[in-house]
Order: structure tokens, then C-alpha cells, then sequence
């Protein structure tokens, strides 16, 4: 019901406000799925950011500690700037913040790997190679965006995730080279993360409007790069990928997720949903 | 001083020995004198760099200070890289006990390796190459952690962006 209102909301105001700042895009319609786009984008980086920050005084050194919290803040300060474009693009004016702090669970729209519960080493690692070479990939498109902020963020962030792609891909290297209880603890970790890959791959609606527009990009157009990436890294680190696992993630983008959603947004949101409007 | 000088000097709030300009965020002042008003273009560093917000705060105060009410606005395009850092800002990082970053450009553009990465870099303290990496994260965002085999002292490289 709260999606349903949602939706109507978005194209209630697109349709009577054109006064979207800084933008090539014009069309409505094109506007409302560059907005979706954003969202799905910035939801993965915010969703993610609030995961790794979970590890802080909790990794296995102190310099992983202060790694996964860098790139935690790096993911988030992407997701800052692609939610306060969504707010612009919809039409509402929603702040970033409202946007982070005020919807609920099913207005989400990130994939389900970035929301799966903080747990062993190796998982994390298996998790952010996956997603940053992802990442690498599609901001690498984006910075062609004909949306001039989108191209803007993806340009910058390219070169963030590229360093987190690389600092993965290190751990891999070590991790699954390394001991025979290190090697175990990676291929685990490599198993556990392999259904939730797929999802961020593919394409929905939104995406093939945006891909059509030159705003976007589609998922699916970014397998082959970001596959070769992970496979490579992994035939070094003395691995195999995992073969087609019985069951694979999805809904993430439509609002349907996970077990553990809840209560991350629960922890996520809590205080500026107690203190609604407080600043500091 | 003048107003875009006064503004040019404002330090980073994390590395303050360098100032704004050194780092090369610092794009445009537009100065508009009969309205008093300026307006400055920055390029962030790192997009979550918490120091954003300390910077424009205090460009904001710098020319209020001088009597002028600024507009601080962000530039995205092109992406600020640290080939933007002066020649004098990374001396200065030098004698402050930081590795001035490599100059990007010079560094042959090679496919994403594979392998264990072992990069070159010199100690600020001592000038000797014979140094390891601790951390590729640091205190922030922009910087990673090393240690000198020369002098045993550990120092904080400035990363290449």
C-alpha cells in the first residue's frame, strides 16, 4: 500500500513540476525512471555503506577496520549524491535524508547481497569483489550519462571503486592462497555470496528506459567485464567459482527483500525517526 | 590581502598544511564587488570527504569575514584528481611527513593486475625507496599507511587519485 502511494506521488508531481534543476533530462515519463534509476543506484551504495560499518572494531586488524569503513564512507558519500538527484528527478524535492531515513522497507530498491547480515571475513570479501566489480563496470558507463550529475558522480566514483576492487581482490589473492583454513574460510565465503550475484545483473524496466535514453546503462551489459574480473582473481587465488547455485536472489529491486532489511533499516533509521526534524 | 587570496588560503581541515589551492579543489571566486557577494566553485576530493562541509563553512566565514556573503557551489565535472595538487603543496606535505602523491600522468597506464601489488614509494623522512605498505586506508580518505625499512619510521602516503 505504502509503494502504491508512493508511486502515485511521483507522477502526480512530475507531471505538474518541471523544475528540475541541473538536468538534461526533460521528458516525464523518462524523468520518473531516471529517479527509479537513481534510487536503485544510491540504495545499493547507502544499503552497503550501513552493512560495512558494522565492522568497525570488529575486523580481523585494525587497518580493516579503518579499510572497511573507508570505503563504506566512500559508498555513502556516492549515495548521498545520487538520492539528492532521485529527490530532484521525482518532482517530491525529497532531501537525501528524507529519502535515507523516511521510507520504509518496501520503497527500497537495492539489490539483496548489499543487505545480507555482516559474518565471516571471507563472505565480505567474496561480497565486495563481487560488488565492486560491478561497480567498476557500471560507473565506468555512467560517466557517459547524458543526465550531467549522474555522469558527474560516476566519473569521481569510478576511481573509488576501483580501489575497492583492488583491495578485494588483494584479500582474495591472500585469503584463498594462503592457509588451509584461510583457503576453506574464502571458498565458503565465495559459495555463500554466489546466489545473491545474479540480481545485480539484471535488467527491469527501468533500466532498459534509462539505457534507451543514454542515461542509464544495462545491467546485463556489464557481466562479461566484471565476470572476467572476478574469475580471473579467483583462478589466481588457487579457487573455483562456484557452479550454478540451486537458487538465486530477487525482488530487490521491486521492493522485496530479505530477512535481515528490517532491521538494518530499524537501526539505520531510528534516531531521526524518534527525533522527526532534530539537527545538530 | 585580497578576497579570492584570503579564500585561497584557507587550509584543509585535515592536512592543514596544505591550503585549498595547493590541493587543487579550488576552481573558481567569483568576486561581484558593488553586490558583495562571491561566489566560489569547488571540486570535492572523495565523494563521502567529510571535510567538504568544514571547507565551505569556512570559505562562508572567510568572506563574511571580509564582508562579502558567498555562495559555495560544488563542480563534479571534470573529477578532481590529485595531478591538481601545486608543486609547492606537495613539498609541503613532504617536510610535514607525507608522501606527496604520484604524478598520475607519468605512470604508464597497465590493465588491472591480478597479482599482489607492491608500488614504490619514497620515505619523507629519510628519502630511501626501501618502504612497505601497513594500510591501504588511512586516518582519511585520501590517505594510506606505510613504513620505512630505512629509518623505521612509519609515515602516511598521499594517495594517487
Amino acid at each position: 500500500m505504502s509503494r502504491n502511494a508512493i508511486d502515485t506521488s511521483v507522477s502526480d508531481h512530475s507531471v505538474s513540476d518541471h523544475s528540475v534543476s541541473g538536468s538534461s533530462v526533460s521528458d516525464t515519463t523518462l524523468t520518473t525512471d531516471a529517479a527509479a534509476y537513481c534510487l536503485q543506484l544510491g540504495d545499493d551504495a547507502l544499503i552497503y555503506a550501513q552493512r560495512l560499518g558494522d565492522w568497525i572494531s570488529r575486523a580481523p586488524q585494525i587497518e580493516e577496520d579503518m579499510a572497511l569503513a573507508n570505503v563504506g564512507l566512500d559508498l555513502l558519500g556516492q549515495a548521498r549524491e545520487l538520492l539528492t538527484r532521485a529527490g530532484q528527478l521525482d518532482g517530491t524535492g525529497r532531501s537525501e535524508d528524507e529519502l535515507a531515513y523516511l521510507r520504509d522497507e518496501r520503497q527500497f530498491h537495492n539489490v539483496h547481497l548489499v543487505e545480507q547480515e555482516r559474518s565471516d571475513f571471507g563472505f565480505e570479501m567474496a561480497r565486495m569483489l563481487w560488488f565492486a566489480a560491478y561497480q567498476c563496470e557500471l560507473y565506468a558507463a555512467l560517466a557517459n550519462s547524458s543526465d550531467e550529475t549522474i555522469a558527474g558522480v560516476a566519473g569521481k566514483a569510478v576511481k573509488e571503486v576501483d580501489y575497492h576492487r583492488d583491495h578485494a581482490s588483494q584479500w582474495v589473492l591472500r585469503l584463498g592462497d594462503g592457509t588451509s583454513t584461510s583457503y576453506v574460510r574464502m571458498k565458503e565465503g565465495l559459495e555463500r555470496v554466489a546466489p545473491y550475484v545474479a540480481e545485480l545483473f539484471e535488467d527491469d524496466a527501468v533500466s532498459v528506459a534509462v539505457s534507451e535514453a543514454g542515461v542509464g546503462t544495462l545491467p546485463s551489459s556489464l557481466w562479461d567485464s566484471a565476470f572476467g574480473h572476478v574469475s580471473r582473481v579467483v583462478a589466481q587465488a588457487t579457487l573455483t567459482l562456484p557452479t550454478d547455485s540451486t537458487w538465486r536472489s530477487r525482488g530487490g529491486r521491486q521492493g522485496i527483500h530479505s530477512r535481515p532489511m528490517g532491521f538494518l533499516l530499524a537501526e539505520m533509521q531510528h534516531i531521526a525517526r524518534s527525533h522527526p526534524g532534530a539537527t545538530w | 590581502m585580497d578576497l579570492r587570496a584570503a579564500i585561497a588560503s584557507i587550509p584543509d581541515p585535515e592536512v592543514p598544511v596544505i591550503t585549498i589551492e595547493d590541493l587543487g579543489i579550488l576552481r573558481e571566486v567569483l568576486v561581484d564587488e558593488p553586490a558583495r557577494t562571491v561566489m566560489v566553485l569547488i571540486t570535492p576530493t572523495y565523494s563521502g570527504c567529510p571535510a567538504m562541509d568544514a571547507i565551505r563553512q569556512h570559505i562562508e566565514h572567510v568572506a563574511r569575514r571580509a564582508g562579502y556573503a558567498a555562495t559555495v557551489e560544488t563542480r563534479l565535472i571534470p573529477a578532481w584528481t590529485t595531478d591538481w595538487m601545486s608543486a609547492s603543496g606537495r613539498d609541503k606535505l613532504r617536510e610535514f611527513g607525507i608522501a606527496p602523491p604520484d604524478q598520475r600522468s607519468e605512470v604508464a597506464a597497465h590493465p588491472v593486475g591480478v597479482t599482489l601489488t607492491v608500488r614504490r614509494v619514497t620515505c619523507p623522512l629519510c628519502g630511501s625507496t626501501d618502504t612497505e605498505e601497513i594500510s591501504r586506508f588511512g586516518s582519511t580518505a585520501c590517505k594510506a599507511l606505510r613504513r620505512c625499512n630505512q629509518c623505521r619510521e612509519p609515515f602516511d602516503e598521499f594517495k594517487s587519485f
